[in-house]
């Protein structure tokens, strides 16, 4: 390597900069490109037939009168797809014992949840697509529907696949050390709690959106995609749809939130590719915000059984938890729907040195919407039931809620370690995040306040959480398990003739901003102007293969991957340089987008000299020297399943006892996620990732009728958080880099949704402790509160 | 989703308008603000033939003083009432209660004839209307008809206009110097549809007299309990007995759940707004 | 058969003069028929917010209102707000701030923050923050949106 060994202590390093984001610019003069902005020559609209019912036998589509309708091109029903794409199933064969069907884009013979889509019609315009759905005649036949998790398994339970004898979709076991042994200790104070946790979905502003065209005279298809992974895209659209995955191009552009949703297989989209591939004409399809609801995968949705034991000095001697999830009537394609209940089971109580540790995790199928990973996957529950827990045991044996975690947590020197279900952990900071946290908050004042308070009947807790939170996965996450999803990226830097560079990398921007921090970690590592930097991105023609942008890994994985073939660029763009100025290239630097001299910064030649050299005047190099202007390099984590990052948070909240309405009044996360590459983006990825916290803490829930129709299908009644109610969220660091890689990027992506949830309940359970009330099930709406104390 | 197709009148006359609504012979429906029917119809859950655009009608819009009242066009937008000075002065519950009504841009095109008209009982103003007393103005192509606004809200998106009538305009009694007035609301959300919430008008504050106390997203109706009138008629709002005693009338009062407060929930929150409401008539 | 309507109307200061299906919204007029997509569809039922545009000076709802209606009207997009000194001011408040992450909120958020300037708001976050609580951001948090608005008006007032 050439240049100084650590490149981000340059004076010029943008590393470590709240540099603005180009992408800002473009998104608030209204000149963002995102997928339902596009109009294609020839293109129509699709719109979907969807189940009524839960569960029904379909036992007729009549197509006829729709097919005559104005403005209908086509209309598709399930049987009329079959030649025309292969059925999918969402296992992955490192979760054992996983199963479920085969699932195809439209129902047929039989529909497993209200909004399955069972018939589509393609036509000019959306609005006439939607006319002539309503001219399809189907003819159900309701089915009893098996939607309550917990009976699911009942021996009279209905089972949704006839190839199975019950809806047990997978069970696994972890069981490391003694946990019995430990709990049955005479001086052992066991603490039990069971928490629920409602089914939330993403909510992104941009509901799922494709525009995919064909071009039957050399079978390529473009599929314009609102999504997090192009790649993974490329893979599957090709795999089922019968082409060569190099005739199929995924392009995302400006994604309007994505936050794990529109990373999935969904019926709707692959229908609507085929329709583009059979009727050879770009097709549009866009989930309007009832579909969005009705379809876009949901999460969360467990109910977890947690028992907890310390001893007398608050030492934890053991956890157990017996999880119980339902997944709707299919496990998700390809990422499957095992994810979030595995995660919990690997990570509760993960923060703290725990030797005993049993977990069960079960999962069902029910006739409801389907569920896969949607950010923070599992993290939420597993920090929610050890963080209750822990406080719930702290209160029992009379002891302060952050020393017991003073006690408990895993120490700074401990690293590498493993936890007792087998993670790997290193270059983590649980105690100094810790006492960063306790000092940012003040939290002796804030005690003293609350004391004051009480006394005026005025209720507030203090809540706190120590998480971790996966990032950076390897090949670990899903590759292993036969998933087309890659866990490497690949970044291409080029020099230009004017002296520019040109990065394009497999990682995707929806909003962190992404475009921006690899811009920065280019343009500091090689030496040119942050403005000199143009960023690709989204485009499976146009950039290295790799994963995309999920499990918070765009920075750390991505960001590496730029660093390198930034750094080999470099070291090709100072071999050209010596020949040309007869120097050695170990003596030369490039700075401010000019070779300079290593020991003076001495400028020798611009940038822009020597890509003219290079690129048109060839004729003034030697014969024998071939410059590569253009350097690609592919980095994927080793040695580590995952790189850990970890965080501490506290919330402080205001419960109206009288109303059991919950005002959550500040709220401070310091996290470690190793180097930070842009401190703005980094904290106003964490706020968000707060907010959304909040979100299933207080208010998100996707309420079922007991025959599986969802109740609150719009922004009306499905209650996101809104500005009016939230606290300003106030963020610190700790950075402790990764040595996994050179940048030292860890993810903080999913950090304030993994983490606020238990926070938020800890403090709720604080401020209701004089009135012996607790509350354990997400959200804590006001009715809630209001049963936990005995009101209504 | 995309609105069904529909036949689009947009009348320049009130006459024509009553006209277009006389057809018994389709679907028509009248368009106000548009900012709940408009939804309706995006959802396709609204599928009129034909729709009658209201917006062009001047003669609908304004304020305008009368000795005793202020007569209010059907048309007035929820922003104009807000901005005008003839509100503030006259009907400081309307004041009071107009920033906790959805959100600034739905009060720029919603109207306080189409929240009457559609008479959700989740929402503020038609129980606003009960408790000031105020008075509907109906016009048809028969001609017009005055009725009492507790007698105008039937039930769940129920009125007492016939087939063919419009709200005209609505008369709110002038508040009197000795007039007091509460309103409290619980929303989850700000301007959101409220879990509970009350509107207040007494003509004496001390003792309290001429009560009406109107309830609202708790019922398929604003709820007029006169009980608690009658129970709080002559005494002090700060006896706290006297204000339990209230609060335990709505108690015999049958409340609506919603999806997110069974029955017993509503009732006591509708307890909690009572109270609140008469905290802040006294402060 | 679907009923049209010509309609004339002035979007960022240019007349625009043409046949619509007169069930067509507003939102759904100026993003597929005038191609200005600034705007954005988020929910189409005036709740997201992201739709939020000025018709005759007032921010609305685009999909609650038909195209027909904004018959004669005079209308200001994301795409012409640069053209008034608050809605210039506000974009790069929100830019300096990175008052927006996926950007499909920003459009309608600034709508509504040129609303709150112009009318006179005042700097206090409470009061930001309401003002904004029809408008739904889901990356942000907020905190950004209201530290780019109360930076508008703390440099007006200054």
């Amino acid at each position: 390597m050439t240049g100084p060994i650590n490149p981000f202590d340059k004076p010029n390093s943008y590393i470590g900069r709240s540099v603005e984001r180009a992408d800002a610019k473009r998104l608030t003069q209204g000149r963002g490109q995102y997928v339902d902005d596009l109009q294609l020559p020839r293109m129509v609209h699709a719109a979907f037939v969807r189940s009524p019912f839960a569960h029904a036998e379909i036992l007729s589509i009549d197509k006829q009168v729709a097919e005559k309708a104005p403005g209908v091109v086509a209309v598709f029903a399930g049987a009329d797809l079959t030649d025309h794409v292969t059925p999918y199933v969402g296992i992955l064969t490192h979760l054992q014992g996983l199963r479920s069907p085969p699932q195809m884009p439209l129902a047929i013979d039989r529909a497993r949840w209200q909004g399955e889509p069972v018939a589509m019609v393609v036509a000019q315009s959306r609005a006439l697509a939607e006319d002539a759905c309503d001219l399809i005649e189907i003819d159900y036949k309701p089915i009893d529907a098996a939607c309550d998790v917990e009976s699911a398994l009942a021996p009279d339970a209905v089972v949704i696949h006839d190839e199975y004898q019950n809806n047990l979709a997978w069970e696994r076991v972890v069981d490391a050390g003694d946990v019995d042994g430990a709990f049955a200790r005479a001086d052992v104070t066991v603490v039990e709690r069971t928490f629920t946790f409602a089914r939330h979905t993403g909510v992104t502003l941009e509901t799922r959106a494709s525009v995919v065209e064909f071009n039957p005279s050399d079978e390529t298809l473009i599929w314009h995609y609102s999504g997090q992974a192009p790649h993974m895209m490329q893979a599957i659209v090709a795999k089922h749809l019968g082409m060569q995955e190099e005739n199929v191009r995924i392009i995302a552009r400006d994604v309007g939130g994505s936050f794990g949703i529109k990373i999935h297989t969904y019926g709707d989209e692959f229908a609507t590719a085929a329709a583009a591939k059979i009727l050879g004409r770009p097709v549009k399809f866009v989930a309007d915000r009832n579909e969005s609801f009705s379809t876009d995968i949901h999460a969360r949705d467990h109910r977890v059984t947690g028992r907890i034991g310390v001893d007398k000095d608050g030492s934890i001697v053991g956890l157990e938890i017996d999880d119980l999830t339902g997944i709707g009537p299919y496990s998700m394609y390809p990422r499957s729907s095992g994810i979030e209940c595995n995660q919990i089971l690997n990570l509760t109580g993960a923060p703290y040195a725990i030797d005993n540790y049993r977990a069960r995790g079960t999962i069902v199928f029910q006739n409801k919407n389907m569920m896969c990973q949607y950010r923070a996957v599992g993290h939420p529950v597993a920090m929610a039931v050890a963080d209750g827990l822990l406080e719930g045991a702290a209160h029992e044996i009379g002891m302060d809620v952050v020393d017991i975690r003073r006690k408990n947590l895993l120490r700074d020197d401990v690293y590498p370690t493993s936890s007792a279900a087998g993670m790997k952990f290193d270059d983590l900071s649980h105690q100094k995040a810790l006492e960063k946290l306790v000092e940012l908050m003040d939290y002796n004042g804030l005690r003293r306040d609350q004391k004051e308070a009480r006394e005026n009947g005025i209720y507030r807790g203090i809540g706190f959480v120590s998480m971790v939170e996966v990032t950076n996965p390897s090949p670990m996450f899903y590759g292993v398990g036969g998933a087309s999803i890659s866990a490497q990226d690949g970044a291409s830097v080029r020099l230009d003739a004017t002296g520019a560079l040109h990065v394009s990398v497999s990682i995707t921007e929806q909003g962190q901003g992404t475009n921006t921090i690899i811009a920065q970690i280019a343009a500091g590592i090689f030496g040119v102007d942050l403005d000199r930097v143009k960023v690709t991105t989204g485009d499976t023609a146009t950039t290295p293969y790799g994963g995309g942008t999920w499990a918070s890994r765009g920075a750390g994985i991505g960001g590496e991957a730029v660093l390198l073939a930034s750094n080999a660029l470099k070291e090709q763009v100072l071999d050209v340089a010596a020949v040309i100025l007869q120097a050695s290239p170990e003596t030369l630097d490039i700075k401010d987008g000019a070779i300079v001299d290593l020991a003076d910064e001495n400028e020798r030649m611009p940038l822009s000299d020597l890509g003219k050299i290079v690129y048109y005047r060839g004729n003034e190099l030697p014969s024998d020297l071939a410059p590569e202007l253009i350097a690609t390099r592919h980095y994927r984590v080793t040695d580590f399943p995952f790189v850990f990052t970890n965080g501490a948070m506290a919330a402080h909240v205001e419960v109206d006892i009288e109303t059991g309405f919950v005002k959550v009044l500040d709220f401070w996360a310091v996290e470690d996620c190793g180097r930070v590459i842009n401190p703005k983006l980094v904290d106003e990825q964490i706020r968000g990732g707060v907010v959304q916290g909040i979100g299933g803490a207080l208010y998100e829930e996707c309420l079922y009728s007991d025959d599986g129709q969802l109740l609150n299908a719009s922004m009306a009644d499905y209650l996101v958080p809104m500005a009016a109610e939230m606290p300003d969220i106030q963020v610190a660091h700790i950075e402790t880099p990764t040595k996994t890689s050179v940048l030292g990027a860890k993810g903080a992506g999913e950090a304030g949704t993994g983490g606020a949830p238990a926070a938020v309940m800890n403090a709720v359970n604080d401020a209701l402790r004089p009135m012996q009330a607790s509350i354990y099930q997400m959200p804590m709406t006001p009715q809630r509160v209001l049963k936990a104390l005995g009101t209504v | 989703m995309k609105v069904a197709d529909f036949h689009y009148e947009r009348p320049d006359s009130l006459a024509k308008a009553l006209v277009l609504l006389s057809r018994d012979d389709a679907d028509v429906q009248a368009l106000a603000g548009g900012q709940s029917l408009m939804p309706m119809m995006n959802f396709r859950l609204a599928q009129p033939d034909t729709l009658v655009d209201l917006n062009a009608l001047e003669e609908l819009r304004g304020i305008r003083e009368a000795a005793n009242h202020i007569e209010i066009g059907a048309m007035t937008r929820y922003a104009m009432l807000e901005a005008s000075d003839l509100v503030r002065k006259h009907i400081p519950l309307f004041s009071i209660a107009l920033p906790h009504i959805a959100h600034s841009a739905i009060r720029n095109r919603g109207t306080i004839g189409g929240s009457a008209a559609l008479a959700d009982p989740a929402a503020e103003m038609p129980a606003l209307l009960i408790a000031l007393n105020a008075t509907i103005t109906a016009v048809s192509t028969s001609g017009e008809r005055k009725i009492a606004a507790k007698d105008f809200f039937l039930g769940l998106y129920e009125t007492a206009l016939d087939e063919g009538e419009l709200i005209k305009s609505i008369s709110v009694p002038k508040a009197l110097i000795e007039n007091r007035f509460g309103f409290y609301e619980l929303t989850r959300r700000h301007g959101d549809y409220a879990m509970a919430g009350v509107a207040i008008a007494a003509q004496h504050m001390a003792p309290l007299t001429g009560l009406r106390i109107v309830f609202f997203g708790v019922s398929d109706r604003p709820l007029d309990v006169t009980a608690i009138a009658e129970t709080l008629e002559g005494q002090s709002a700060t006896d706290t007995d006297i204000v339990e005693a209230a609060c335990r009338a709505i108690g015999n009062q049958s409340l609506h759940g919603d999806l997110n407060a069974d029955a017993a929930t509503k009732t006591h929150l509708a307890q909690v707004v009572l109270r609140r409401a008469l905290r802040g008539m006294n402060a | 058969m679907t009923q049209t309507c010509t309609i004339t109307m002035t979007v960022n200061g240019e007349i625009v003069s043409q046949q619509v299906p007169t069930r067509m919204n507003l939102v759904d007029f100026l993003r597929n028929e005038v191609g200005l997509t600034g705007s954005h569809v988020g929910c189409e039922h005036g709740v997201c917010g992201a739709c939020t545009i000025e018709v005759d000076g007032v921010a609305v709802r685009g999909c609650l209102l038909l195209a027909v209606q904004a018959d004669q009207a005079s209308v200001t997009t994301i795409e012409g707000l640069a053209n008034n000194p608050t809605g210039r001011a506000l974009q790069n408040a929100f830019q300096k701030h990175n008052a927006l992450q996926c950007g499909f909120c920003t459009p309608g958020m600034l709508a509504s923050a040129v609303e709150y300037v112009e009318g006179g708001g005042s700097p206090e976050r409470t009061a930001i923050r309401e003002h904004i609580s029809g408008n739904y951001c889901r990356c942000t948090g907020y905190q950004s949106i209201v530290d780019a608005i109360a930076d508008v008006l703390e440099n007006a007032s200054s």
